[in-house]
């Protein structure tokens, strides 16, 4: 055994990795726009409300694909598992207190996860594309058939969600509760996959990303790290549809839907996923701009994202933020090209 | 000069305001204007948008803005932002539109909490007027037609026996649910159920339909999508010899849409339909209708039944403004609005005063060749005719 040569911890790399965990100067921004937002827009949180809901979504999403390389469409199951988990329990008199409601729609989501990853997950590539597909599929047709418990296709509505705390009600007209509520959930959640991914958990998903037959030669438990990943997003992927349950007071169909799962897909790739903060570009970018333009042409509106998404596909592989990481490695290196 | 200039522009301002304020209502539309509905949300918006132009003169005066919002799918949650920032933002007097039932579903607790008057244009599901005491609806609920066929499937057909077929999805159950109570109640005998497959795709019929023939049922009821459903129902029906066989094949009026029926064609012809509107009703206001609709949007296009739901939604709009002179609190509203009596491009209707959901005719029509295109004949009537789901108490309709 060669010991490591001296000072090898001070070389730029490793200190590059060491340093990877550590809270950026510009990572407070998007809570503080969030915050200026609520006081700002008082007349348009209910969109705000969707749009956080979105970004808990796609983040959930970005730790299966962006980190662990996982390709799914069918990730609105869990959107859906969550969903439906409050609003059975709100509608039926069981349960209706908001927070552990969410820990509810959590752990059945995660349990979805778990059951369908330990079987999905032994496939891969297109396979595993079409069984996730699947998978959300005939929940979605269960859904449709258990009409006396989910409301079927005209759903469940009027859900009886308690105020938050016992204190802070929600109120329909003025989401303003729903829009702090969504957005402290999303910073607990985001906390804890920033965590997940720099530690050396998330280090072995990026591992088995980007090469699976060298993890398997050193040992790394490939299939384990998968399904617990799996499961994991799963979990924020219900506290994602918990919520929008609860802030909606509503649940429906649509939860379970490809168009969910499609377009989180295509919010994601937009913003540059296995990025952390792609979701929220691409949550932001995507919907601020289908929102507002829907506004101005209500028939003729999706030309507009159509044009943005194909821009982005052509001329940005790795979304909007490899834009910027691109343009910022430019301007630290001005020498590079010499 | 300059302070002239102020002044005149002050002065010119506070008129504009002064007199929008007075004369302008606002009403937000929203509508599926993008995916698999926009097609719908165009016949209603093209109805409502037709009421104006031709009844200028009642609008008067009044201005009516329409604010349209794309609600773009029926997830509920886009119908319940555009609801909310309708309200919020641009504080319109009156909501209307609403293609898709779960998006009413969604909006409701948002509408009572908003206290604005919400004119339903097209969604059916029957309970949704009983979950807020602002909803108004002038389209129809499932139950109207389904409701009225089974009586008249027993009283003018004379059939003592009927099998039905369905497609598996909520307007389908919806219908058998009101076929069967009323064809049972007035001494029919629903002998099969046979759901039929969902909405997505359409099957083979054969097997479902070989099925209903061994029953040898008098009628045979189907409840399927407008379009290539019906199509393929028809000419299933023809190649296993139903008719010959003495089963009359029947069904509500969204099998033979009026912007399908000519595409289906002959095979249609035989088809007997119980529904509200069809575009060849024989009365003044429809030939009215009709004829300032192809005027306006093309001789090859026809209005159909959502047409007839936004056109019959506006004018009960006009009549709100009208009454209340431009100032629309919701009450008032809705006492304008109940027993307001219409002659409708469908006959005569009124809001019945105590479920704030519309009375109207339902006519029995049959498919018929006529000048080498597919015409509805009426064969019979049911006049006034009542949500019987409402009206009755039955299951979602009963009052928690």
């Amino acid at each position: 055994m060669t010991p490591p040569q001296a000072g090898w911890a001070d070389h730029p790399a490793a200190l590059a990795l060491a340093g990877r965990h550590r809270v950026r100067v510009w990572e407070p921004i998007p809570w503080v726009l969030a915050l200026t937002f609520y006081f700002a827009f008082p007349k348009h949180l209910g969109f705000g409300t969707e749009l956080l809901v979105t970004i808990l979504f796609a983040i959930s999403l970005d730790l299966v694909l962006g980190y662990a390389g996982i390709v799914t469409l069918g990730h609105a199951a869990f959107f859906g598992a969550g969903a439906y988990t409050v609003g059975m329990l709100a509608k039926h008199g069981i349960w209706n207190e908001p927070i552990t409601g969410l820990i509810l729609a959590a752990v059945v989501a995660a349990a979805v996860g778990l059951g369908s990853g330990l079987v999905l997950l032994r496939t891969h590539g297109l396979t595993l594309l079409m069984l996730t597909l699947c998978t959300m599929a005939l929940l979605e047709e269960a859904a449709n058939l258990a009409h006396d418990y989910t409301g079927g296709f005209d759903g469940l509505d009027s859900l009886p969600i308690a105020p938050l705390f016992g204190v802070f009600e929600f109120n329909p007209l003025y989401p303003k509760t729903q829009y702090l509520y969504v957005l402290t959930v999303l910073f607990v959640c985001f906390v804890f996959v920033r965590t997940l991914v720099y530690s050396p958990f998330g280090q072995s998903l990026t591992g088995i990303r980007e090469n699976m037959l060298r993890m398997h030669a050193v040992g790394a438990p490939v299939r384990g790290r998968l399904v617990l990943c799996y499961a994991l997003s799963a979990a924020i992927a219900g506290v994602a549809g918990g919520i929008w349950a609860q802030a909606n007071a509503y649940v429906n169909l649509g939860t379970l839907g490809l168009d969910r799962a499609a377009t989180v897909l295509i919010i994601l790739v937009l913003g540059g996923y296995g990025r952390l903060y792609g979701a929220f570009i691409g949550a932001v970018a995507y919907m601020v701009l289908s929102h507002f333009l829907s506004k101005i042409y209500p028939t003729a509106w999706q030309l507009g994202l159509g044009l943005l998404l194909v821009v982005i596909a052509l001329f940005a592989r790795n979304g909007i933020l490899g834009i910027a990481e691109a343009a910022v490695r430019r301007l630290r290196t001005p020498h590079a090209t010499l | 000069m300059m302070k002239r200039i102020v002044a005149v522009a002050v002065a010119a301002l506070a008129m504009t305001t002064s007199w929008a304020q007075a004369q302008e209502v606002k009403v937000g539309v929203n509508l599926p204007y993008t995916g698999i509905g926009a097609e719908f949300a165009q016949l209603v918006d093209r109805g409502m948008e037709l009421y104006l132009k031709l009844n200028a003169d009642k609008v008067r005066p009044y201005k009516i803005t329409l604010i349209k919002r794309d609600v773009k799918d029926p997830g509920g949650a886009n119908a319940k932002i555009a609801v909310q920032e309708l309200l919020t933002q641009d504080n319109v007097d009156i909501l209307a539109g609403w293609i898709y039932s779960p998006n009413a579903i969604a909006s409701a607790p948002i509408v009572t909490a908003g206290k604005k008057l919400a004119v339903i244009m097209n969604a059916g599901t029957a309970q949704i007027t009983n979950m807020s005491p602002y909803y108004v609806r002038t389209s129809f609920s499932m139950w109207h037609a389904g409701y009225a066929l089974g009586e008249a499937a027993a009283k003018l057909l004379n059939a003592k026996t009927a099998v039905v077929g369905y497609t598996d999805f909520p307007p389908g159950k919806d219908s058998l649910a009101a076929f069967k109570k009323s064809f049972e109640g007035t001494g029919g005998k629903v002998i099969d159920e046979i759901p039929m497959g969902g909405a997505g795709a359409v099957p083979d019929f054969t097997p479902f339909f070989q099925r209903a023939k061994d029953k040898k049922p008098d009628v045979f009821f189907v409840f399927v999508p407008a379009g290539d459903h019906a199509a393929a129902v028809v000419k299933t029906y023809a190649a296993l010899g139903m008719r010959e066989a003495g089963i009359k094949l029947i069904g509500p009026g969204d099998i033979t849409q009026d912007t399908k029926l000519q595409a289906m064609g002959a095979a249609a012809v035989g088809l007997i339909t119980m529904h509200h509107y069809h575009a060849d009703l024989d009365n003044p206001e429809n030939k009215r209708f009709v004829e300032a609709w192809k005027k306006e949007y093309g001789a090859t296009t026809t209005p159909d039944f959502m047409a007839v739901g936004g056109y019959d939604g506006m004018a009960a709009i006009v009549h709100v403004v009208q009454t209340l002179k431009g100032k629309i609190g919701v009450e008032q509203a809705l006492e304008a609005l109940k027993g307001w009596k219409f002659a409708s491009p469908r006959g005569p209707i009124s809001i019945d005063p105590v479920t704030r959901d519309i009375v109207m005719n339902e006519y029995l029509s049959e498919a018929v060749m006529k000048d080498g295109r597919v015409f509805q004949k009426v064969i019979g009537k049911i006049d006034a005719v009542k949500d019987a789901c409402k009206e009755q108490k039955i299951g979602p309709c009963a009052p928690k």
